[in-house]
């Protein structure tokens, strides 16, 4: 089936599998910062923002994100920056690859919790899995960023 | 205090920015659209040989360009373990066989153009089996009338004690053995006899095991895949396909983590095979299920412990017998089970007996390889929760045991020489060793003194503190090597090109940091490429905790070689009589007593443009291998809250005072404990590989196979202990995989000073901490 759709501001038309999930049409168009981790919709790497609200992008079916606005890490330019330098300053970074599904979740995050803290900043990002960090360091930098103390 | 400029400093990862950025950066990142995808048809039995295989109807399916069985593909027996040359593994596994030895192990090989074109095929493959009985047990393996590995081919590159027909892997026995034991023993005023038991662990590399292969216009083969070891996966493949190495290239791109499961080649093998065959290039992307059923855990180990001391508490004897399970392919299997030994045995160096032997057994479960801590981790929990034991009949606070026995600074062990990785060690001192330091500065700051043993907070609340402490290695003494070479550039920068493998780690930064630090110029002058066996110098890669110790010194000999090749030509172009007179800082080389000065980039324009005659490439290198292995210390303290009513631990506080000599970066030293110790939580608590009764693993995603998330950390502290180790780079030890040892024992030992409930199987879930309880009321 051809789709249309809105990733990070532009429209791409592309010929999907009615099957396939969005993980697998957003990689293929070349958004490489998403990742697949595991099958289960477990791990959080796949993690794109639909509409401003993070979501897994492997559960998610391409068909239904037609009509909806998609960003992935690439689409938010200058404005991961803050996140990416409080992460890295911290060493946090680790093998990266749960990163760019990370700074558009803690970006999501510093949109909708008006009054941030130290465990609904755990709850918000407990579904994005880190195997390196032990996340101490991740929320080191995120809570500076969030302007927690 | 030694003051350094470049090194000691927390620095950005170089490539963190851009992998948070989202840059395709790993292997399936960099794989053409075009690329057949390779999947593997597996057993579903633990145990079965093929009768017979019929793959017709499956070839006819659209889109198949490929599929192999046992009769397409060489038959040459490997081991799929990436360590030193000749290999201490057994080499008992093909690419593919007629038997299949766990479920999940490989059947056929197929490629096709679509992920859907390769299901159906593979749905279409008749497959007859004769089912034999599976070894499911471990301490039932050896001699058990099934016979995993009955075929004659298998053999070991030098004695390891493999003894197929009764199923053992490899054996160590009559060797580690100083003083006498029993006589020793029986001389003790108290002594402690234990079994305990510790389960297989998954590595949970975030990235799954990826491979992609392709044929380059030199007609040679290409594969980029997710490896700690890139050289050693070379050496494999050829070994395997029975092709010249020159013919293959393996590059490592960004591996999203590693933790010791990307140590064993994969999938590396089966896209190979298919680009050979196909001439296409290839992919394979393990599936979550593919990486826990059909890759490696960690080793089962059982072990039983004596220990025994007298009134002084000087522990005078220190014996440990191991089984280890090493399942369906001998992977690591004697290296594991000798560092269980070779870890734990000198910290504790006062003894006059000691005695470490035992076997690696064959079951039909997934292989066990490598992971972080491997063979330490599982020897501290029963050792260190045996400490604690033993200080119970003593009496004696245990961290007062501790400091009472522990190796210090300038002492040695004579273990370090008997036992090395598969074979005889080396004799050391501890030239750095702030292990009593650790201790002590780690019960000040989880407040031992209040807290221990325990206080009941509420009715159905305890809370508790627990310790345990470890030693590592900084990589195998003479037999890991690793090599840098620095390139000058004409606008003053320079190339860092090293065989190291960066798994996430951020070696590449700390390499980067080492090799400015040599040469005296800021670290954004150098621009590292690691790990692609064309391109790079030789290393073996990123295990047994070797890259800052082994691989720095590589990068800072190339470094101080670069730096004398700078001053040498700056002399000459400033006129200098003799180099001596060169005074190389601030990136400019100055004359002394002079006015006279060329800046590091003008120098660098007029080796390539404007010296004439003098004109040429500035190339540094160095290669490092080491008689020593200087170990990092630590001590892990636990402060818990116990539920009485459910079993149910809570850990509050975990508490890491850590000797690593100098932390070159210190926020990614740092990150390297936080890490370990989380993930050494998870395995104490609940992380648990689980079989059904005919052998196939329950615990096969990521939803029936918990690794804890950030909701389940309440609070790390991690604090290192000023120290210098002088065969270090810079005073540098390795940090790698210390972390991950304590957290078993001193949740253990923290359980045990709550409620008098001593588990010696971990995990340490609420079940068996219920039972206790209750067993003891």
């Amino acid at each position: 089936m051809i789709l249309k759709l809105n990733i990070n501001n532009k429209f791409y038309n592309t010929n999907i599998e009615s099957d396939e999930s969005l993980l697998v049409v957003l990689r293929h168009l070349g958004f490489k910062s998403v990742k697949k981790g595991c099958d289960t919709g477990t791990c959080g790497v796949c993690s794109v923002l639909i509409d401003g609200k993070p979501r897994l992008s492997c559960q998610f079916l391409a068909a239904r994100a037609q009509g909806h606005k998609i960003t992935t890490v690439e689409g938010l330019g200058k404005k991961a920056d803050a996140i990416i330098d409080a992460i890295v300053n911290e060493g946090a970074d680790q093998c990266g690859y749960c990163g760019p599904s990370l700074v558009l979740t803690t970006y999501a995050m510093k949109k909708e919790l008006k009054d941030p803290t130290v465990n609904k900043i755990k709850h918000y990002l407990a579904g994005n899995l880190c195997r390196c960090s032990g996340y101490e360091g991740q929320l080191r930098g995120i809570k500076k960023y969030m302007g927690v103390k | 205090m030694m003051k350094f400029k470049e090194v000691k400093h927390s620095i950005p990862k170089v490539d963190g920015r851009g992998l948070l950025k989202g840059a395709s950066a790993y292997t399936d990142d960099l794989t053409v659209n075009s690329a057949l995808i390779v999947k593997l048809l597996r057993s579903p039995y633990a145990f079965a040989k093929i009768k017979s295989i019929d793959t017709k109807k499956a070839q006819k399916v659209e889109g198949i360009e490929c599929i192999l069985t046992y009769k397409d593909v060489p038959r040459i027996p490997i081991t799929r373990a990436g360590q030193g040359y000749p290999e201490p593994s057994p080499k008992d596994k093909f690419i593919l066989d007629n038997y299949v030895r766990y479920v999940g192990d490989e059947v056929a090989i197929i490629a096709g153009t679509t992920e859907k074109v390769v299901e159906d095929a593979m749905k279409l493959i008749e497959v007859d089996y004769e089912i034999l009985e599976p070894v499911l047990d471990f301490e039932k393996a050896e001699g058990h009338k099934s016979v995993i590995h009955p075929e004659k081919e298998i053999y070991s590159m030098f004695p390891l004690g493999l003894d197929a027909r009764n199923n053992i892997a490899c054996s160590y026995l009559d060797t580690m053995i100083v003083g006498d034991m029993d006589k020793t023993l029986a001389e003790c005023d108290f002594v402690v006899k234990e079994r305990y038991y510790t389960h297989a662990q998954q590595q949970t590399a975030m990235e799954p095991h990826t491979s992609t292969a392709y044929i380059d216009v030199q007609e040679r083969l290409n594969i980029i895949t997710s490896t700690q070891n890139p050289y050693h996966t070379r050496r494999i493949i050829g070994e395997a396909l029975n092709k010249p190495l020159r013919d293959i290239r393996v590059i490592k791109p960004r591996i999203g983590g590693g933790f010791g499961a990307k140590q064993q080649i994969h999938n590396d093998i089966y896209t190979a095979i298919v680009t050979l065959k196909t001439g296409k290039p290839s992919k394979c992307f393990y599936t979550r299920k593919e990486v826990n059923e059909s890759s490696f855990t960690r080793h089962q180990m059982r072990f039983d412990i004596q220990l025994g001391a007298n009134k002084d508490g000087i522990i005078q004897a220190f014996d440990m017998q191991l089984l280890s399970n090493t399942g369906a392919y001998g992977e690591h299997s004697l290296t594991t089970f000798m560092v269980a030994g070779s870890k734990l045995l000198p910290m504790y160096n006062k003894t006059k007996a000691i005695r470490f032997e035992g076997k690696v057994v064959y079951t039909n479960k997934c292989s066990a390889g490598a992971y972080r801590g491997y063979g330490a981790i599982q020897a501290n929990f029963a050792v260190e929760s045996a400490i604690r034991e033993l200080a119970e009949k003593l009496k004696m606070d245990p961290v007062e045991l501790r400091l009472k026995n522990c190796i210090k600074e300038g002492e040695t062990s004579p273990v370090f020489q008997v036992m090395g990785e598969g074979g005889e060690g080396i004799a050391q001192i501890m030239e750095s060793c702030k292990l009593d330091y650790c201790i002590k500065r780690g019960r000040e700051l989880i407040g031992w003194n209040k807290k221990y043993p325990s206080k009941q907070i509420a009715p159905n609340k305890i809370r508790s503190v627990g310790t345990a402490i470890a030693m590592q290695g900084s990589g195998i003494p003479l037999l890991d090597m690793g090599a840098a070479v620095l390139k000058l550039n004409d606008d003053g920068f320079f190339n860092l090109l090293v065989g190291a493998t960066d798994l996430g780690t951020g070696s590449d930064t700390v390499l980067s940091q080492i090799a400015a630090e040599a040469i005296g110029v800021p670290v954004d002058r150098i621009v590292i490429t690691s790990s692609d066996t064309d391109t790079t110098p030789y290393d073996v890669g990123a295990y047994a905790s070797s890259t800052t110790f082994v691989s720095g010194n590589a990068a800072r000999k190339a470094g101080l070689d670069m730096r004398a090749k700078l001053i040498e030509e700056a002399a000459r172009a400033l006129e200098a009589v003799h180099k001596d007179d060169v005074i190389f800082e601030d990136c400019t080389f100055k004359l002394k007593d002079s006015h006279e000065s060329i800046t590091l980039k003008e120098l660098s324009e007029g080796l390539y443009y404007k010296f004439g005659a003098d004109m040429k490439q500035l190339i540094a290198s160095g290669s490092n291998t080491s008689p020593k292995s200087p170990p990092p210390f630590m001590t892990g303290f636990v402060e818990i809250e116990l539920d009485i009513e459910t079993g149910k631990i809570d850990v509050l506080e975990y508490v890491g005072v850590v000797d690593c000599g100098t932390p070159i970066n210190p926020n990614l030293a740092r990150i390297q404990v936080e890490g370990g110790i989380l993930q050494g939580i998870g395995m104490a608590m609940y992380e648990d590989v689980v079989y059904s009764k005919d052998g196939k693993m329950l615990t096969n995603n990521l939803m029936k196979y918990k690794i804890p998330n950030r909701k389940d950390v309440k609070k790390i502290t991690v604090e290192f202990a000023e120290s210098y180790d002088p065969a270090g780079p810079y005073g540098a030890k390795s940090v790698g995989e210390i972390g991950i040892d304590t957290p078993l024992a001193a949740i253990a030992n923290a359980v045990y000073n709550a409620v008098g409930v001593r588990i010696r199987s971990v995990p340490l879930t609420p079940e068996k901490v219920l039972h206790g309880i209750l067993e003891k009321s």
